[in-house]
């Protein structure tokens, strides 16, 4: 092989790492997770996020070599660790010629300490970089040629002590909390002192943590495809609902909030009712087929149902209870699906994921405006909405919540289920298919259609209502059209048509972000990307539907239109 | 294609539908009319503002157009384009050109500098995301594009709020660009602003007909649009010639950003997205694919908007009903996309592919 | 012996282009009928207004004496026993082949949507029934032991084969072949010609098809039509059609490579 050839390509890759790594820094991404550190005093999340990106890339260049070429891969490696400096070090260079951060907000003074090693001297902080980066990148590409065994048990440690660290914040006060409760305040504070340090773990507990990890990374035999398949629990074997994976399941989950405690809860919660958002819009994408991007429309509807249902404020009007409203919540939504259903019906594709856009544009506003503020308040949104309550009971803490929400889920994931699994079921895949020869199979396709609609948009109208009733107040301004592309980007990431896809997509998506809060700004950066990519490199999603992992691998030409004669 | 259904339920419904919305229209309209709140110099400042605001739609909406003529994919992230068009001008305007007065010494220069840098950056990352997120994906079902698209509209909103950060930025009066213009035979007079607006969109718009109709180039695009397979046995590099669509649409939505921050002199990263939708409405409303259709739409379209809450909102006794200017215009894209989505001004270019 | 079906003087435009003129057609139940023709002569335009997909612009097509069906929504025409399948193979390419033939079976099922959430006893035994006359169905056309794969993973012949059971599925009383044996090697087009007249005379039903392969056409249709440019040019027994001196120039005029084309069309 010709080996220029590939210097070259590890010269292209090195730049490609460039540009996101001098992305990542421009963009404040780095910056902002400096301030979470990994190992206490040693490193930092930031660090970690520019320098993870040579490593992966260099990891993965080498991968595709051939078995010749591994022998000298380490040193592509370095190639590439190299040229993904180069953007970088002239980013330090210029800060120090100009002040660039009147263009570029966030090339700030730490951003460059960060990236100089706190050196004084950028071009020696430069070199530092150049050179560090270069090493690391050899080191990953040498992987490749360790033992199996060793390249595993090192990677299963390197992401354990990652994840600690990223988490360490929760892990803190989960720590303090459990052992506290079993062994006493003074204990629980005690093994978190000696554990952590200003939000992250000590160097010495973690050397421990990244040996043990990866002794259990060593030891642990993987499983081979036949295992794998045997150990997947399923619920439901044959018609047998299989006890012993039901049973522990259903008890986990109903002790989760004691574990979880209440600001896990919370975000549980917020995960819950995305996932109940997802389920709905996974019935219309996913298994429908129609691409509706007003869907926070329904949940807007939802919402404000239940406020006015139930506020007790000026604007509620009947000063229902919560367990009354609910059903009526669910139903004005679904009667909102038909109503919007209807004139889109004969839209194809891109046209009715724009004119849904549309409509769900037209409510926002309309919430907002004057026009209908003496109804819906407004841009001061309704206030006063109470918590759910069951006699003197008032659900207010995050823990109670949880189990209406978690209610809430396990309705909607039974009924999708059911129906994925039913004759209308198979008439929305069919139409998802081919319009066409569907109806010439005797589908009506426009009962189908709007059951779709109706449906998804019912689970979202109870996911409104159980937001509004957490919250007790709600503003038109939480329902824009950021909430449908979370809700689309959640069920693609996870696997369109995929029921644990929802749930697993919820869970990255909306529950990772608020564990690491300073990433909110950075949300929808990730979203689009994750887009983008997911189309490209995996469409099905990381948790694919079972029997179809079908549709968007496939291409055109499987779906010819009938020409003519 | 031609589908049979005798009258039934969901005909019943659309035909409601709409004579709610023409009733709806027909009454404010007659009640404003009734009341007479304005006098006629004010009507004409409505109309005027609507083309300066028109004429930017217009020019976005030649993107949507091209791109669907030659692809049949909704480029979703084009209003993007257009924003990286006004975010560039308000990082060259203020930075470099107002801070060393090089901006009112120099306007016209000054002018130049921004209208290319903005064109620039528009092109580059219109280039980009062809080339990485739809290109790998021409032969995938029509979604797949469709949610790329939404990333890359996603994607690129928050990489320049990344770069340039999140607050509401003022953009610096150009001195020769401040005050108005007498018209006398109107009795009113325009901003200069508007002015700039209006001659460029024109001059734009006979220069990217020229570039269409005229050039090599123009006649591979046409090429491309009518038939992929056949441009590339002609020996016309199909993917470069996408490419080179997807630039001069974007190029068209960079000045738009130039003209939109010169306007309202107030920019955010947000500020693509609802534009986008609205010139995506002005290229249907002109017949997607025409390039005549995407200009008379975006012109209607900004009339409209300007026209439409005091004509026919006001009658209707709505409070504050300017609050409701973009209601008109995404009812006006609903209806056009469900009543006539072969458009109503242009003809019908692409149907039998579409 | 009666009408199941009658298309009178039906014609249908595109813009200027008149795709179907003036034709009419009486097919006899329980029949094999067939129609021939040149490379877009209108024949598929043809079932795609008898299946209800496109409007007529003129004539009528009635079902079963007096059941106009012309302008009817296509899943009423389908309920009213007509299917077809496709020149270009149309199956629901990512769903298995039995719930292929499931999504066939539509017409026949009746349990409300809503029952599937709490298995209502109708539901489940309709299901159970359906699946039943699935797997059957797949067996009638030979594909025992595919029903779990993708159809679109399936062999090219074995996707014929498995549209036609999809079609069979509703229980059909008039079946529509758009080019039953297109693309088909020699072996397998004797095999499905015996296959559509086992459907004939095992099950009853009538068939309409259009076919490209003379041997096919003329071995087993009992009244065959011929079309060109939209309009019928003859009509009559096979061997009738075979010495009509105007079939012969249509084909021999203008399409002597017809048979060829229907590969790439």
């Amino acid at each position: 092989m010709n080996i220029k050839k590939t210097y070259r390509d590890a010269w292209n890759t090195g730049w490609t790492a460039g540009i996101v790594a001098l992305s990542i820094s421009a963009l404040g991404l780095a910056e902002l997770f400096a301030k979470r550190n990994i190992v206490s005093g040693v490193i930092t999340m930031g660090q970690v996020m520019v320098f993870i990106v040579p490593i992966v890339m260099a990891y993965n260049f080498t991968k595709n070599l051939s078995m010749e070429q591994r022998k000298t891969g380490p040193l592509f490696g370095a190639v590439i660790g190299a040229t993904t400096a180069i953007p970088l070090v002239l980013l330090i260079i210029a800060s120090t010629l100009f002040n660039i951060r009147d263009i570029f907000v966030n090339v700030s003074p730490s951003l460059i300490e960060l990236l100089t090693f706190g050196q004084e001297n950028a071009y020696l902080g430069g070199l530092l970089l150049l050179v560090s980066m270069a090493l690391l990148s050899y080191l990953s590409a040498y992987t490749h040629q360790l033992p199996e065994k060793i390249k595993r048990s090192l990677f299963t440690g390197l992401i354990t002590i990652l994840l600690v660290g990223m988490f360490s914040e929760i892990l803190t006060e989960r720590i303090r909390s459990i052992f506290g409760a079993i062994f006493g305040s003074s204990v629980g504070s005690a093994i978190v002192r000696f554990l952590f340090k200003s939000k992250a773990i000590q160097s010495i507990p973690a050397i421990v943590v990244f040996a043990i990890a990866t002794y259990v990374g060593y030891r642990k035999i993987p499983k081979t495809e036949e295992e794998k398949n045997k150990s997947k629990r399923a619920f439901i074997v044959d018609g047998k609902v299989q006890w012993k994976t039901v049973i522990p399941l259903a008890v986990l989950l109903l002790i989760l909030p004691l574990l979880l405690g209440t600001y896990l809860s919370e975000v549980t919660n917020n995960v819950g009712i995305y996932i109940l958002m997802g389920l709905g819009l996974n019935i219309v994408v996913g298994f429908a087929g129609l691409l509706d991007l007003g869907y926070v429309a329904f949940f807007a509807i939802g919402a404000y149902t239940m406020a006015v249902l139930t506020s007790t404020g000026p604007l509620g009007l009947f000063g229902m209870s919560f367990w009354l409203a609910l059903p009526i919540c669910v139903i004005v939504a679904a009667l909102a699906g038909v109503m919007l259903g209807i004139p889109v019906l004969r839209m194809r594709g891109d046209y009715l994921a724009i004119v849904t856009l549309g409509f769900g544009e037209i409510i926002s506003r309309l919430a907002i405006s004057d026009m209908l503020k003496p109804y819906v308040g407004g841009a001061q949104g309704i206030l006063q909405i109470p918590k759910p309550s069951i006699g003197s009971l008032v659900f207010t803490k995050p823990e109670v919540l949880y189990y209406v929400v978690l209610a809430g889920v396990l309705l909607a994931l039974f009924v999708s289920w059911r129906l994925r699994d039913s004759r209308l079921g198979r008439q929305w895949m069919a139409m998802r298919e081919d319009e066409d020869v569907a109806e010439a199979m005797g589908i009506n396709l426009m009962k189908t259609k709007i059951l779709a609609f109706s449906i998804g948009a019912a689970f979202s109208g109870l996911a409104g209502a159980i937001f509004a009733s957490k919250l007790t107040s709600i503003f038109p301004h939480s329902f824009n059209v950021l909430i449908s592309i979370n809700v689309l980007s959640l069920i693609i990431v996870g696997g369109i048509g995929s029921l644990p896809g929802v749930i697993v997509g919820a869970a990255v998506l909306i529950g990772l972000p608020e564990l690491l809060r300073e990433f909110a700004e950075y949300r929808l950066l990730m979203y689009g990307l994750l887009l983008i990519v997911m189309m490209l490199a995996k469409p099905e999603g990381f948790v694919p539907s079972e029997v179809h992992k079908r549709e968007l691998h496939a291409t055109d030409e499987d779906f010819v239109a009938e020409a003519g004669d | 294609m031609t589908r049979s259904k005798d009258f039934d339920f969901v005909g019943l419904f659309l035909w409601v539908f709409r004579a709610v919305i023409l009733i709806l229209i027909v009454w404010g309209t007659y009640a404003t009319i009734a009341d007479n709140p304005y006098e006629t110099r004010t009507w004409v400042d409505f109309i005027i503002f609507g083309l300066a605001q028109g004429s930017m739609y217009a020019l976005i909406a030649i993107g949507y157009t091209l791109v669907y003529g030659v692809l049949f994919m909704i480029n979703f992230a084009h209003g993007e384009f257009f924003m990286a068009g006004i975010l560039t001008t308000t990082v060259v305007i203020t930075t470099p050109l107002s801070e060393s007065g090089f901006l009112n010494e120099q306007p016209i220069l000054s002018l130049l500098i921004i209208a290319i840098s903005s064109m620039a950056v528009s092109i580059f990352i219109s280039v980009l995301t062809e080339r990485i997120a739809y290109r790998p994906l021409r032969k995938a079902p029509r979604l797949v594009p469709l949610i790329t698209a939404i990333g890359a509209s996603y994607f690129w909103q928050n990489y320049f709020r990344g770069l340039f950060g999140s607050g509401i930025k003022p953009i610096p009066q150009i001195e020769i660009l401040d005050g108005t213009i007498p018209l006398d035979f109107l009795g009113t007079t325009m901003l200069k602003s508007h002015v700039l607006v209006i001659v460029t969109t024109i001059v734009m718009l006979i220069a990217l007909n020229f570039f269409i109709m005229k050039t090599k180039t123009g006649k591979a695009i046409r090429a491309v649009a009518e038939d992929k397979d056949v441009a590339n046995l002609m020996g016309i590099n199909v993917d470069q010639t996408i490419s080179i669509t997807f630039a001069t649409g974007a190029a068209m939505a960079g000045i738009a950003g130039v003209l939109y921050s010169l306007v309202f002199r107030q920019v955010h990263f947000f500020m693509g997205f609802i534009p986008g939708i609205k010139a995506f409405t002005a290229a249907v409303l002109g017949g997607i694919g025409s390039l005549p259709g995407a200009a008379v739409g975006g012109l209607l379209l900004g009339m409209f908007e300007s026209v439409g809450p005091s004509l026919f909102l006001r009658g209707l006794g709505i409070p504050a009903f300017n609050q409701l200017k973009d209601v008109i215009a995404f009812t006006m894209l609903v209806m056009v996309l469900i009543f006539r989505p072969q458009g109503i001004v242009g003809e019908v270019l692409s149907e039998k592919k579409a | 012996m009666e009408n199941i079906l009658c298309v009178n003087n039906v014609t249908k435009r595109f813009g200027g282009l008149v795709a179907v003129n003036n034709f009419s057609v009486d097919i006899i139940e329980n029949s094999i009928s067939a129609v021939i023709g040149p490379n877009g002569a209108g024949k598929t335009t043809l079932f795609n207004l008898i299946t209800g997909f496109y409007s007529t612009d003129e004539g009528s097509i009635i079902f079963e004496e007096d059941v106009p069906c012309d302008n009817r929504p296509t899943d009423q025409i389908t309920r009213l026993g007509i299917t077809r399948t496709y020149q270009n193979i149309r199956l629901f390419a990512n769903m298995s082949a039995l719930e292929n033939i499931l999504v066939g079976q539509e017409p026949l099922l009746h349990s409300f949507w809503a029952e599937a959430i709490w298995r209502s006893k109708r539901f489940v035994n309709e299901e159970a029934e359906a699946l039943e006359e699935a797997q059957r169905l797949l067996n009638f056309v030979g594909l025992q032991g595919l029903g779990d794969q993708l159809s679109r993973n399936l062999p090219y012949g074995a996707q014929r084969r498995l549209e036609i059971a999809r079609a069979l599925a509703s229980k059909p009383k008039l079946l529509l072949l758009d080019e039953p044996t297109a693309g088909m090697n020699p072996n397998e087009t004797g095999e499905m010609t015996r296959f559509i007249q086992h459907l004939r005379d095992e099950l009853g039903i009538t068939i309409l098809m259009i076919e490209h392969d003379m041997k096919v056409v003329m071995d087993i249709s009992e009244q065959i039509s011929v079309m060109d440019y939209g309009s019928k040019i003859a009509e009559g027994k096979p061997k009738e059609i075979q010495s009509n001196p105007r079939v012969i120039e249509a084909y021999l005029g203008r399409g002597a490579a017809s048979g060829l084309e229907t590969v790439t069309a």
